[in-house]
Parts: C-alpha cells; sequence; structure tokens
C-alpha cells in the first residue's frame, strides 16, 4: 500500500494495542520486500518506515535501504534515502560510514539539488571522519557562484569545524569574499559560518575584526534601503539577517574598544529608528540592546539601551516583557543604577500570572535591593513569597535571604517574623546558623526556648528542627522553667517534665544519632542549670555510652565551633577535658558569653545561604504579625554596618546596633543595648557618652534604667552621632548604676566602631 | 543553535520530530512526551517561552512554540539562538507549510510528513538557519518537486554513471 494509505489504516485504530498490532503487520510486510530487493517498493517502504518511526516505533532494519536508495538514480529515492539516513542513522553505526562515498559523488553531482541533498545530510550527521573526508569538497562548494550551494556549503562547513575543530583554518581563504554577496541567504549562512569561526578561535576573531566596517554598511543598507518586497517582513528588510549581523558584531566588538567604536553610530541608529510595532522590529531592537550592553559602548548609548529594556517591560507583549527581564538581568551588576530606574516596573512583573515572567522578575529584584530601597523592595517580595507557587518558594525564600544578608550582614535581635511557608525546604546543616542566630539574640532566649519546647510538643519528626530545640533547652533550660518569657504567655513546666521531652528525644526512633547527640548534650548541660542532677547523671550514664561516642563527640564539637571556642565536653568514662581559656571563670554556666560578635558575622555572612534555612526554621515558630515582619526586617538589613560589642565587663554588656539616618547620611544613629548576666539588677543605670569636638552628639531617652539579671531584657537608648567630616568615630561612655545595693561607676572608651559606621 | 523541532497535536500525537542532536529512539520519544506535557499546561495568555525539560539539556535550553489550532510547533533551542528571532522564524515556517499546502491543516501534516521534512530541510540545515526568506524557499521545494520520478541522468546530458556501484 502507498504510504497514505497506511497512514489512513493507521488511524483507524482506536486503542494502542490495535495501531501496534497493524504497525507489526505492516513491518513484517515491509522487511519481507526488503529482502526481495525489490527496487519499484523500496522508496514507499522506507517513507512508511519512517513514518512509524516518527510514532515511536523501532525502524533500525531499514538503515540499510536508506543507503541503497541513497545510490539510487532517481531524484525521489536519494531524497527519501537521504532523509532516512538522517532520521535513523547516526555516528555509531557502522552503516553510517558506507554513505561517506555517496554522498561524496552527490556532492560532485551535475544536479544543484542533489548537491543540495548531499550538503544538508552531511552538514546534520557527518560524523568526524566523514568530515575529514569531505571537508575538501565542502570548502570547494563554499566558493562557488551558485547562490543556493553556497549557502547550505556555509553551514555544512560550521558543521565540519564542530565535528574537526583543526580543519577550520581550511576555511579560513573562502571567506574572503562572501560578504560581498547580495543574495540574503548566502549573507546570512556566512554570517553564520564567521559566528562560529569567531568563537572558536581568538586568531579568527582579531582577524574578523577588519570586518567591522562591511559589516556596518550591510547593516545600514538595510535600513535605509527603503521598501525591498523581496526581503520584506513586516516593513523591516530581512530582519532575520539584520539579527544575525548585530550578533556577530557583538562578538566582534566586545572587549575591542575600536571595533566597539565603530559600530557606535548604527547601533545608535538601529535602537532609534526600528520600527517597533510588529514582533520583527523588537527582535532587532532586543538584539542591539544585547549588542549596546556587551561591546564596549559609551555610557549615552548604554542608557538608552537600558530604557529600551525598560519599554519592553511595558508592552503588552508579554515575550516582549520576559527578554526584557532577561536582558536586564544580564546588564544588572554592570548598570545597576540604569537598571534602578526601572524598579517599579520590575516590582509589578512580580504579580504577573505568567510563571516565566515571574521568575525573572523575581531574580532581578534581588539584585536590585539595596539600602536605600529596602523596606518597600521586602514589602513586595514578601507578599510574593507568601503567595507563590510551590516551584518557587525554596528558591524565592532563599533568594530573599541571600540577597539581604549578601548586602547587609547584620543580625539584630530577632523580632517576629514569618517563612511559614518555605519551613519545609529547611536543610539539615543550617542548624549550626539558626543557633548562632539565637545566640546572638539576647532578649529573646526566652521566648525563644519556650516556642521551641512548645514545638516539641507537637512535632518531632523535624530533623533540625529537634536539634535546634534540644540545643537550646540545653542552653535557655533555667529560663524555661522559670517562666521568663514576656513575649507570650510563660508556660509553666517543670525540670522533669522539661527532662521527659529530651530522654524522649534519645529514645524515639525518629531520632537520628545527631539528634540523639544534640539531647544528650542539652541534658547534660541541664545539670548545670537544673537542680535534678542525680536524674541527669544517671540519663546520661544510661545513654551516654549506649550512642555512638563518635557521633555524640562530633555532634558536641559542632555545636562548639559555633560559640569559636574549642571545648570538649567531659563524656561518661572519657579523659577530662583541657580548660578552656576563653571561657570566662566568673561565669561557669554560659559557655557562649563574652564573644565578640564581630568575627562570627563574617562566617554568618559565608554561611549566607544557610543562615536562611535557619530563619525558615523559625518560621515554624514565629506567628505571621503584619507589622512586625517588616519592622523586624527594617531592623535586620536596613544598613549593612554590623553591630559591636563597646563594653563588657563586670556582667555588664553594651552592644551597639546601627543605622543610618535617612536622608543625611553624615548621622549615625547608634542604639545601644545595655545587658546584664549577673544574678542581681542593675538599677539607676544611667549610660552617657562624649565624643570628640568635630562630631555633634544627641541622646535621646533610654527605655528603662533598670537592666534585669539573667539577660532577661536589655535597656536601649538612641544615640545620634553627626560626623559631617567622615572622621573616625570615638566615644568616650560613662556608666552608672546600682548593684546589690552598691553604686559602680565606669568610664570607658569605644574605639572599635566599624569602619561603615563613620565613613 | 536549534536542538530539536517538535510538532504535535493537542493529545500529543507527533506530527514531525526532527532532532538535531542525535538521542536514542526512547529518549526522543520521552523528549516528546515531556515536551508536550511542559506545553499543554500553558495558558494562552502567557509567554511563548519555556525552560527547557529535563531529558533535552538543563540550563541552557528553552522551549520556543507556538499554538496554532490543533497544533503545537515547537522549537527547543540553546542560548546562541534569540528568542524573538525563533518565533518570528516559526512564523515563517507555518506561512511557508501554508503556502504550500493551501491553507494547511493537521491533516495535511499527516498525510504529507516527507514533505514537511523536505520544507523544512530548506530552512534549518545542522540545527542552523538556513533560509528565512518564504519566496526562496517555496520556489526551492518546488524545483525539486518537480524532478520527483525522473532519472537523473535524464537531465544531465553526457557520462551516464553506472547504477548501483556506489557500493557493495
Amino acid at each position: 500500500p502507498l504510504l497514505r494509505e497506511l497512514i489512513r489504516t493507521i488511524r483507524t485504530a482506536r486503542t494502542q494495542a490495535e495501531e501496534r498490532e497493524m504497525i507489526q503487520k505492516e513491518c513484517a510486510a515491509i522487511r519481507s520486500s526488503f529482502r526481495e530487493e525489490d527496487n519499484t517498493y523500496r522508496c514507499r517502504n522506507v517513507a512508511k518506515l519512517l513514518y512509524m518511526h516518527m510514532l515511536g516505533y523501532p525502524a533500525h532494519f531499514g538503515q540499510l535501504e536508506c543507503l541503497k536508495l541513497i545510490a539510487s538514480q532517481k531524484f525521489t529515492d536519494k531524497r527519501i534515502g537521504y532523509l532516512g539516513a538522517m532520521l535513523l542513522l547516526d555516528e555509531r553505526q557502522d552503516v553510517h560510514l558506507l554513505m561517506t562515498n555517496c554522498i561524496k559523488n552527490d556532492l560532485n553531482h551535475s544536479t544543484q539539488y542533489v548537491q543540495g541533498l548531499a550538503l544538508c545530510t552531511l552538514g546534520c550527521m557527518g560524523s568526524s571522519e566523514m568530515c575529514r573526508d569531505l571537508a575538501g569538497e565542502v570548502e570547494k562548494l563554499l566558493k562557488t557562484s551558485n547562490s543556493y550551494l553556497r549557502k547550505k556549503a556555509a553551514l555544512c562547513a560550521v558543521h565540519v569545524i564542530r565535528k574537526v575543530p583543526e580543519l577550520m583554518e581550511m576555511f579560513l581563504p573562502a571567506t574572503k569574499n562572501l560578504l560581498s554577496e547580495k543574495n540574503h541567504g548566502v549573507l546570512h549562512t556566512s554570517v553564520v559560518l564567521l559566528t562560529e569561526m569567531c568563537e572558536r578561535s581568538p586568531d579568527m576573531l582579531s582577524h574578523f575584526r577588519k570586518l567591522v566596517p562591511q559589516l556596518v554598511r550591510i547593516l545600514k543598507n538595510l535600513i535605509m534601503s527603503g521598501y525591498s518586497p523581496e526581503h520584506d517582513v513586516s516593513g523591516i528588510s530581512d530582519p532575520f539577517l539584520q539579527v544575525r549581523i548585530l550578533r556577530l558584531l557583538r562578538i566582534l566588538g566586545r572587549s575591542d574598544d575600536d571595533s566597539s567604536e565603530a559600530m557606535n553610530d548604527i547601533l545608535a541608529q538601529v535602537a532609534t529608528n526600528t520600527e517597533t510595532s510588529k514582533n520583527v522590529g523588537n527582535a532587532i531592537l532586543y538584539e542591539t540592546v544585547l549588542t549596546i550592553m556587551d561591546i564596549k559602548s559609551e555610557s549615552g548609548l548604554r542608557v538608552l539601551a537600558i530604557n529600551i529594556l525598560g519599554r519592553f517591560l511595558l508592552n503588552n507583549d508579554k515575550n516582549i516583557r520576559y527578554v526584557a527581564l532577561t536582558s536586564l538581568l544580564k546588564t544588572v551588576q554592570t548598570d545597576h543604577n540604569a537598571v534602578q530606574r526601572h524598579r517599579s516596573t520590575i516590582v509589578d512583573c512580580l504579580k504577573d500570572l505568567d510563571v516565566s515572567i515571574k521568575r525573572r522578575a523575581m531574580e532581578l529584584s534581588f539584585a536590585l535591593v539595596n539600602g536605600n530601597n529596602i523596606r518597600g523592595m521586602m514589602k513586595e517580595l514578601l507578599y510574593f513569597l507568601d503567595s507563590c507557587d510551590p516551584e518557587f518558594k525554596a528558591d524565592c525564600a532563599s533568594g530573599v535571604f541571600l540577597a539581604f544578608t549578601l548586602k547587609t550582614i547584620w543580625l539584630c535581635p530577632l523580632c517576629h517574623f514569618s517563612f511559614l511557608q518555605a519551613g519545609s525546604y529547611v536543610r539539615d546543616d543550617s542548624v549550626p546558623n539558626l543557633i548562632q542566630l539565637i545566640t546572638n539574640s539576647v532578649e529573646m532566649h526566652a521566648y525563644t526556648v519556650q516556642r521551641l519546647y512548645k514545638a516539641l510538643l507537637d512535632d518531632i519528626s523535624q530533623q533540625p528542627l529537634v536539634q535546634v530545640a534540644s540545643w537550646c533547652i540545653g542552653e535557655y533550660g533555667d529560663l524555661l522553667v522559670s517562666g521568663q518569657c514576656e513575649e507570650e504567655e510563660p508556660i509553666q513546666v517543670t525540670e522533669d517534665e522539661v527532662l521527659d521531652v529530651l530522654e524522649g528525644l534519645l529514645v524515639s526512633n525518629l531520632s537520628t544519632p545527631v539528634t540523639r547527640g544534640y539531647s544528650l548534650t542539652a541534658i547534660m548541660k541541664l545539670s548545670t542549670r537544673f537542680s535534678s542532677v542525680n536524674r541527669i547523671k544517671k540519663v546520661v550514664s544510661i545513654y551516654g555510652s549506649s550512642i555512638d561516642v563518635e557521633l555524640q563527640q562530633r555532634a558536641v564539637e559542632r555545636i562548639m565551633k559555633i560559640s569559636l571556642i574549642d571545648v570538649a565536653l567531659p563524656l561518661p568514662g572519657g579523659p577530662a577535658p583541657a580548660p578552656a581559656p576563653s571561657v570566662p571563670t566568673s561565669q561557669p554556666t554560659f559557655l557562649l558569653d563574652g564573644i565578640s560578635s564581630q568575627p562570627l558575622f563574617n562566617d554568618i555572612a559565608a554561611a549566607g545561604e544557610n543562615l536562611f534555612d535557619s530563619l525558615c526554621l523559625l518560621s515554624f515558630l514565629f506567628q505571621v504579625n503584619g507589622a512586625n515582619i517588616f519592622e523586624w526586617f527594617i531592623l535586620f538589613y536596613s544598613t549593612g554596618i554590623p553591630p559591636m560589642t563597646a563594653y563588657n565587663k563586670n556582667g555588664l554588656k553594651i552592644d551597639f546596633t546601627f543605622e543610618r539616618a535617612n536622608p543625611n547620611p553624615n548621622i549615625a544613629v547608634i542604639t545601644i543595648h545595655a545587658s546584664n548576666s549577673t544574678e542581681a539588677d542593675m538599677t539607676d543605670f544611667v549610660f552617657q557618652a562624649a565624643v570628640p569636638k568635630t562630631f555633634q552628639l544627641q541622646l535621646l531617652s533610654p527605655s528603662s534604667n533598670v537592666v534585669p539579671a539573667l539577660n532577661q531584657g536589655t535597656v536601649t537608648q538612641v544615640i545620634r552621632v553627626l560626623n559631617p567630616q567622615k572622621q573616625q568615630l570615638r566615644m568616650r561612655v560613662k556608666l552608672t548604676y546600682t548593684h546589690k545595693g552598691s553604686a559602680f561607676q565606669d568610664l570607658s572608651e569605644v574605639n572599635n566602631f566599624p569602619p561603615q559606621s563613620w565613613q | 543553535m536549534i536542538r530539536a523541532i517538535l510538532i504535535f497535536n493537542n493529545h500529543g500525537k507527533p506530527r514531525l520530530s526532527k532532532f538535531y542532536e542525535h538521542y536514542t529512539e526512547d529518549t526522543e520519544q520521552q523528549i516528546i512526551r515531556e515536551t508536550f506535557h511542559l506545553v499543554s499546561k500553558r495558558d494562552e495568555n502567557v509567554c511563548n517561552f519555556l525552560e527547557g525539560g529535563m531529558l533535552i539539556g538543563g540550563s541552557d535550553y528553552k522551549l520556543i512554540y507556538r499554538h496554532y489550532a490543533t497544533l503545537y510547533f515547537v522549537f527547543c533551542v540553546d542560548s546562541s539562538e534569540s528568542e524573538l528571532g525563533i518565533l518570528d522564524l516559526i512564523q515563517v515556517f507555518v506561512e511557508t507549510l501554508d503556502k504550500c499546502f493551501e491553507n494547511v491543516c493537521e491533516l495535511d501534516l499527516i498525510f504529507h510528513v516527507d514533505k514537511v521534512h523536505n520544507i523544512l530541510a530548506e530552512m534549518v540545515m545542522g540545527g542552523m538557519v538556513l533560509e528565512t526568506n518564504m519566496n526562496e524557499i517555496i520556489m526551492q521545494v518546488d524545483a525539486q518537486n518537480k524532478m520527483e520520478n525522473t532519472f537523473l541522468w535524464e537531465l544531465f546530458i553526457g557520462i551516464k554513471p553506472e547504477i548501483g556501484s556506489n557500493f557493495k
């Protein structure tokens, strides 16, 4: 049967099985026909085979037949034969090599269409050996005056070069007058060939730079030539060729001042004169913009390009918006300010229904966040995170965090916030970073441990969460049982209940060995905070020896690394640990006190992404509270100046955190946070500060004059320092307070201001 | 570079499959299925660009598609191709088909898939754009169609080549 009869038959099949049966039957018939070496039906049979192959059925037994067809002297046979070869054959079959001779003959055939078939096949699937054998023929055809063949030879040459790069040199002479061609098809493929050569070899690139004037001329002619019906597409003369040339110009102009200058004018011309009502015009404009941004163009041209992209963003056509966002993403690093001008449009794209556009707008938004726009951007990005599809959430939350931390490395006391929905995307290695975050948020310890404890009561399956919770309980368990929480109703829980929970983790099937390590360590730490020491000792002796000791050690060491102290906790039965010099001996209970916060922030900045996960974890705990989110983020991220410890003596610690006052950048707004780790309150607390003559200082009222004991709260106070001469900030502080009935006074110099606070 | 050109209908039935890179037959079918899956999910008023699926190659690849009546035309390309340019190319392809088949519809593609291949071969070669001028393409396709069922040595006055001697 003829091909169309077969197709008709197959289409009547109502099920996949029926279709398969028909095809098998037909294949059997075709096979026997092949065996009979029947020339008449070979062509038709191969055509049928190709059809069946497209539907997904095996057709390899037709490969040899394709070769026979290629060798035939009927054009139809050759056509189907070559098509079959392209669809069914590939380099890995030996049969493939048998084609070489056929192709060679056909490349020299008297009929151009046969030569065309040969070039096409060679250019699509020629192996390296074939290309090596036949490169000479291709090179010959590259020089022919027959434009039909010339254009095909050019693309075939590209394939040859890709397969056998060493042969590239061979085609160089033939490229000499490729650009003088009038035929657009040849011009087009020639530009493709030149592009390929330039991309592969820096030598070729330098060599072809001399073509820039010629390319500029061709482009100019296309733009200025007026209406040419032959090449016209929607009123523009051969837009495809224009785009190709622009791309080659881009490669030639990149990192070369002279070439870039030579094309400056034409680029400006194309950018301003191209008709943009149809897609073809926009394609040209788009390519022009990409070229402008990639070469060494003058700044005026760059701004023009970015403004075009900005206009694209407002285009109704989604495709245009998409490519605009893609391009802006590429240029946002180098031309940040110019792209910033289009920020509000970009942010609007976050609300687009199209997933591809949303994703790009999101990535671009991250790149645009800076100290000045942080409030607005944060709001938009949080709305976006809240409402975006699950496929986005991890990337979005991650990006939001990365954007902010990389730009503004500053941690401040935690307030309420939420990454609730992204919570399940947290990674295991985020635990130490989260612990660090919690540690630094001194006033939140009681609240944090309470929330984490409650979370444990609900669910002990999420290992990272459980680990962090265990650690917190180990560290702040005393705050938990004494009901210190101010932010919410403190829960009533006894030491035994806490130990029950921790022991529960030890025995649970859900707990990994690492988790068990954390909970055991927590129990051990509580021996210094709780009074039920005997119970603890019993637990430790039971579990400490049965749990994998190495894991235990590792888990503990990991925790300790966070605090930058090398301490080996005493393991039951193990050797006594060496004393850690940096642990203040006057405070045996809090291992993580007394550390300067500064170096840690660098670590955390490096951790970056992991820290995000930490925040995600906390999302399990904290509630969405509209205003607080923004407040927190404003505090958290608004300046990029790391906090510092200004004073730390006798249990009184004063941290400084910084803000830049907008709009006056000469004013540093410093908030002091005074905390008291001793067991008695510090009352009548007064903080005073003096600065050198070139500065001016304003002290606002403090939040209170009692610094509560045991780090249960801080006193905050705002200082505004005017520093018009941008001199290095120095401060002398005077502290007075009453502690345990006695009056204390201390004077101290503060010299360790971070440079960003006064520069 | 264009990695693949696929035409399939609204139910995912392939009407043309051309790969410019080698994949096994199974992989080819998988790619077709996956592409259909990705593209058929798309709304009518979203952009015509999609990040490519897992099989056809990762972050450098995009699917650029157009939906005409019952057919999807999908070009799978890498970053060296202009997205907007490819969209225009698809348009040229479809308009050419329309001219060649006179108001082309799915049935034409079904019954004349080899002809569609021939047309495509005059537009894209080795994954690269060969010719974009519709009239030029049609002229060349017509000339070749006229040569159907002719013996080539009839066209050439001179030495008759030996039939069947090109390989054993």
